[in-house]
């Protein structure tokens, strides 16, 4: 079944997957780096990357903007994941 | 703890909300029990209390207008949202209680001590299924 390869947050509830991580790592910025960057808390950050909670578009969009990508290179979209 | 700067501001007016609240009630209680206060005036002095806790749901409303951290935001809720429940159920069940007379009345006000429990309750639900806490936890 496709929804098994999603991730769940809180309460069973579907999130996106995300290479928010894997991006942090490769500029070598800590959470409170990232944080920062974006104007949130830490917590915020961390809740993301581990799929607890999922961004508005417009801090999806600030996201992707911050590492200079494309949304879905940042982001899987939930109806493509497998 | 995000300490954000809608936090702090939404701090400072809870504290001085407290004490106001402290002010009014110290003083209406002691009006009242003394024989300081009569006919309309009474009526107003015996507000004055519920009026800083008012002022705290207000506060928190406009938290969560000026926060700007959505995921703060989304915290925020959540706990509210379970301090409603929380009172709400409180209410019913105590009322009905009351109501086939199995328990005591109790001072309507209550029920905002029942939603402020409900805050700590929320608080801990998010601590739990997120790790996460805020400001007003």
């Amino acid at each position: 079944m496709r929804e098994q390869s999603h991730a769940r947050g809180s309460g069973g509830v579907l999130v996106m997957e995300n290479r928010l991580r894997v991006l942090r790592a490769e500029r070598n910025w800590s959470q409170g780096d990232l944080a920062e960057r974006l104007e949130v808390s830490r917590q915020s950050v961390n809740a993301i990357e581990t799929g607890k909670y999922d961004p508005s578009l417009p801090l999806a969009f600030r996201i992707a903007e911050l590492f200079g990508l494309a949304i879905e290179d940042v982001f899987v979209s939930p109806s493509r994941a497998n | 703890m995000p300490w954000t700067p809608a936090a702090k501001r939404y701090n400072v007016r809870l504290i001085l909300l407290t004490l106001l609240y402290g002010v009014f009630l110290t003083s209406a209680v002691y009006g009242f029990k003394h024989h300081l206060v009569g006919g309309a005036l009474a009526w107003i002095v015996a507000i004055l209390p519920a009026l800083p806790l008012i002022g705290v749901f207000a506060a928190m409303g406009r938290y969560l207008v000026e926060e700007q951290d959505e995921y703060v935001r989304m915290l925020l809720v959540r706990q509210m949202l379970w301090a409603m429940g929380f009172a709400l159920s409180c209410a019913t069940v105590w009322g009905f209680l009351e109501g086939f007379d199995l328990i005591r009345h109790i001072d309507g006000y209550w029920i905002v001590a029942a939603w402020y429990f409900g805050q700590g309750i929320g608080a801990c639900v998010n601590r739990v299924t997120l790790g996460a806490r805020v400001a007003c936890s």
